[in-house]
């Protein structure tokens, strides 16, 4: 039992998981309260970084997401020693989050709808993307396109992990290589960038969704700022490289508050998957669903329906879409 | 100390017995900015080569350079990195720095020769992609991405030669190919190692070291299998003898391309997938992974062109 002494000040008293400083305001925060607001200050709404758990939890419908894979693991592939062995930032990695790597995936629900989520953990080594969390993505983008259900990717990330050497850069062109499969076969993939999304995970799949969305002042970039201050001595404007940069150059869709974040996947998957056709519910169990394509809108303008709207052209897609399911 | 300092003493002997000394020494010579780079290998390769510019979008990025070579009387696409040999040229190519404009550009050929039936040869001689807010802001990444991505489906044959610096993501952009060929002298890294220092070790001193432990010298890559093969340089190094280095690349990429063209494109789509899907070991619940098995063209092409090697080392005797 803790010895309390009653002329300590009680504010060093406290216990260090009860409050929580802001780095956005310096305001003192309830933890619970601050659960309660999805680790967004309430005051400056500063957001928070969040575990994946958490992250996962905060998006889907309750109780729905399996999670796939939990159990692969990251090997030392070179060797690597820095002024610590990998190994050990490894277990030490494992320890403090308890996840094998900086990824979560699997199969769950949003709004009812199905969908493949993989969410990136930043406390995992900075949420590096090495072998196992570049497999991860992979896998959650095949299951996808097996399933034909939408891709949802939650970056937090501080790029490719250095320690797996040139086997983490050969995690973009892995993880790239199945978004171009996802892409190709009509199935839509939701980019979220979290803070931090950059490097090489900002130059993947992070960049290439169907939709962009990131939280506000999410810092997101290619390249370090000292690179670029220090190597090229630019001077940098300011909101460099944070979510309201990106949204003004055109890279980002839309900036999404957390409170907001699963209402608005919601509502885009509403128009992203196409409705099944009323009164052909065996075609659209078969197809899963229907995504619109210029194809199926062609074929809904010469199936010959004068009033050819956009409702019709896509009921005719759904026909156009059946047979591949 | 005195003798350290006036370059006497044994320093052929200590470099012998450092790894990182043999390494530095390597990135360095990886780095010689009078090594060969593509527009000089191309002339040293080909009959014909017409430059093309532009990404249609922004601007003509001078750090990539691309265009239509007639090699071996084969009709080929060659896209690569432009660094200058001195001064006044690096200052024109931007130090061998690209923007997103030059992955653009790179992507629109790439384009014309899918569907001009032209195979795709990239030269890859680069320290990065530019890191300075107009490369950002015009989407550097985006630029990068897609060009990856790209290269993953691209419906022709791809041959990628790494001929200096394999920096990272800049890198990349243009690396992804059926076959991955590496003169000895190049690096292929995920990181610069002075990159790599700065944040493990919070000290560029540990530049050497991190070059070490990210085993970044061409025989190292090809021991992972990310590189296909290592063409040996004549001489002290590829910038000492541009013509000899040429030939030799020419020699194996058009055995290359020989083997390459009997595949479907079916079947040469799917491997380079299969090829980049398999990238990075990992482990099941504790029990250690099979290693990933390597099958299809890439194998047919190391048994291939482990012959293609003996014969490039043998012609280094000559020389």
């Amino acid at each position: 039992m803790p010895v309390r002494l009653p002329f300590r000040p009680r504010r060093d008293a406290y216990p260090p998981d009860l409050w929580t400083k802001c780095p956005g305001c310096a305001e003192m925060l309830f933890n619970k309260q601050l659960d309660k607001t999805l680790r967004v200050c309430p005051n400056c709404s500063h957001h928070f970084r969040i575990p994946a758990k958490t992250r996962i939890v905060q998006l889907v419908d309750s109780g729905s997401f399996v999670e796939r894979d939990a159990d692969l693991a990251p090997v030392d592939s070179l060797g690597f020693v820095d002024i610590k062995t990998y190994p050990d930032r490894l277990v030490a990695a494992q320890l403090t989050t308890g996840l094998k790597d900086a990824a979560v995936w699997g199969l769950a629900a949003m709004g009812g709808k199905p969908v493949s989520l993989c969410v990136m953990d930043f406390g995992f080594i900075g949420g590096s993307m090495g072998s196992v969390v570049g497999e991860k993505v992979a896998r959650a983008g095949e299951a996808a396109l097996a399933e034909r259900i939408p891709l949802i990717i939650v970056s937090s990330s501080g790029g490719a992990r250095m320690q797996e050497g040139t086997y983490s850069l050969m995690q973009l062109v892995k993880t790239m290589s199945v978004v171009e499969r996802v892409r190709a076969a009509g199935i839509p993939f939701i980019s979220i960038m979290a803070d931090p999304t950059t490097g090489g995970v900002f130059a993947s799949f992070a960049v290439v969704g169907d939709v962009n969305i990131a939280e506000p002042n999410a810092l997101i970039r290619f390249a370090g700022d000292r690179v670029s201050a220090g190597t090229i001595g630019e001077e940098l404007p300011a909101g460099y490289q944070r979510a309201e940069f990106w949204f003004s150059h055109g890279f980002v869709d839309r900036i999404v508050a957390r409170s907001k974040l699963r209402d608005e996947i919601i509502a885009l998957l509403g128009f992203l998957i196409a409705p099944p056709e009323p009164g052909s519910e065996e075609l659209s169990a078969a197809a899963g669903f229907s995504p619109r394509s210029i194809l199926s809108a062609l074929t809904g303008a010469l199936s010959g329906d004068s009033n050819g709207d956009s409702h019709n052209g896509e009921a005719a897609g759904s026909r156009g879409e059946a047979p591949r399911g | 100390m005195v003798d350290r300092l006036l370059g006497r003493g044994h320093p052929a002997d200590s470099q012998a017995d450092d790894p990182k000394a043999v390494v530095w020494a390597h990135v360095q010579q990886a780095r010689n900015l009078k090594r060969p780079h593509t527009l000089e290998l191309v002339k040293g390769m080909s009959d014909e080569f017409i430059e093309l510019h532009g990404d249609r979008l922004f601007g003509d990025d001078s750090a990539i350079v691309a265009g239509f070579a007639r090699i071996g009387g084969r009709r080929i696409v060659v896209i690569g990195f432009q660094k200058g040999q001195d001064t006044e040229e690096n200052i024109r190519r931007n130090f061998g720095l690209p923007h997103p404009e030059g992955y653009r550009k790179g992507m629109r050929i790439m384009e014309l020769a899918e569907r001009f039936g032209m195979p795709v040869l990239t030269f890859v001689d680069v320290q990065g992609a530019f890191p300075g807010a107009a490369a950002e802001e015009r989407g550097i990444a985006e630029a990068i991405a897609k060009s990856v991505g790209m290269m993953t489906r691209l419906r022709t044959p791809i041959v990628v030669v790494i001929t200096g610096e394999g920096g990272s993501g800049g890198a990349l952009g243009l690396a992804v190919g059926d076959v991955v060929l590496a003169l000895d002298n190049s690096i292929y890294s995920v990181i610069s190692p002075e990159g790599c220092a700065a944040i493990l070790w919070r000290s560029s001193e540990h530049s050497a070291q991190a070059a070490v432990a990210m085993k970044v010298t061409a025989d190292e890559q090809r021991d992972l299998g990310i590189i296909d093969e290592v063409i040996c340089e004549p001489g002290e190094g590829a910038h000492t003898d541009p013509a000899e280095t040429a030939r030799r690349i020419k020699d194996v990429v058009l055995e290359c391309l020989d083997a390459l063209d009997r595949l479907s494109l079916d079947e040469l789509v799917e491997a380079r997938f299969q090829r980049f899907r398999a990238y990075g070991p990992y482990t099941v619940a504790d029990q250690p992974a099979a290693p990933p098995e390597r099958t299809g063209i890439t194998d047919r092409l190391r048994g291939l062109l482990s012959g293609v090697r003996r014969q490039v080392a043998s012609g280094r005797e000559e020389v």
